[in-house]
């Protein structure tokens, strides 16, 4: 059986890869997929601590919900990625500076 | 047995985790989505490792089926304007914000893991019915249904608010309007 710490320890790196990617990249586009990798890496987690702990369910439930949350999270987003596009004909991140000033 | 589990989960990690840098790194989006699409399938494979049978389905039928395949829809709607441009400005911020976030990350997963490693709880056996459908079935329609129910909710106003922030009119389009309703008043 592996260890439940190399689950953990993978899961912290995609969601330390997942969070530079969100600061550093400003296509929106690349900004939204890390997002979807650092949720990707709690999942794992839950459900490697589940393993542990096998007398219930609770962190696949918790993944479940997650995976559901995350669905409506990347419709919203890619039409709001969408309205951005109509409205400044650019997916970066830096141009959507309506509310400055 | 053991080495089989070993190398199973290893060649995942390295998929998980080349396909995570991919994501990161890509200046096209495509290939981005391609790279996420490697960390989902990977992820999908430990959890099956991990005895979350249903949620491996589910990761591949939501995220593989859907979540990637509306990025690359909305990619190609977008065209080659999608793609980065090499573009520098504020990148010395952008560069800082990402090494401060590494140290934290690291400063953090080593105060969590050092007291832990290799003292981990042994696994035990796991349940037959663990991670099954019916399992965890059962409990999204008896205890959790309440959370189920509501997040039925949370998609259904998702959908209306993706319909609706997306429909919207061109910037250009809406001082034309104006003046064209302005025109049919008078």
């Amino acid at each position: 059986m592996i260890p439940v710490e190399h689950y953990i320890a993978l899961s912290a790196a995609l969601f330390t890869i997942g969070g530079i990617g969100f600061l550093v990249r400003r296509n929106v586009l690349s900004t939204l997929m890390s997002i979807e990798l650092m949720l990707n890496g709690v999942n794992l987690a839950l459900v490697a601590f589940n393993r542990a702990q096998t007398q219930n369910h609770t962190g696949q439930i918790f993944t479940f919900f997650v995976i559901a949350a995350e669905a409506a999270e990347v419709a919203v987003g890619l039409a709001i990625v969408i309205a951005l596009f109509r409205l400044k004909r650019s997916v970066r991140t830096d141009e959507a500076d309506l509310l400055r000033n | 047995m053991q080495v089989t589990n070993l190398i199973y989960f290893y060649v995942c990690a390295a998929i998980a985790l080349l396909g995570a840098l991919a994501t990161v790194v890509a200046r096209n989006p495509i290939r981005g989505a391609m790279g996420l699409m490697a960390t989902i399938l990977a992820i999908a494979g430990l959890f099956l490792g991990l005895h979350a049978h249903f949620l491996a389905a589910i990761q591949l039928i939501v995220y593989a089926g859907a979540i990637v395949v509306l990025f690359l829809f909305v990619i190609m709607l977008l065209g080659p304007s999608a793609t980065s441009s090499r573009d520098q400005r504020g990148r010395v911020t952008r560069t800082a914000s990402g090494a401060l976030f590494l140290l934290v990350a690291a400063f953090g997963m080593y105060l969590v893991i050092r007291p832990g490693w290799g003292h981990a709880a042994r696994l035990t056996s796991v349940p037959p019915e663990f991670g099954t459908i019916d399992a965890i079935g059962r409990i999204l329609f008896t205890e959790d249904i309440g959370p189920f129910e509501l997040s039925s909710a949370l998609l259904i106003v998702a959908i209306i608010a993706a319909v609706a922030v997306a429909r919207g009119r061109h910037a250009s389009d809406e001082p034309q309007a104006h003046l064209r309703a302005r025109k049919e008043q008078a």
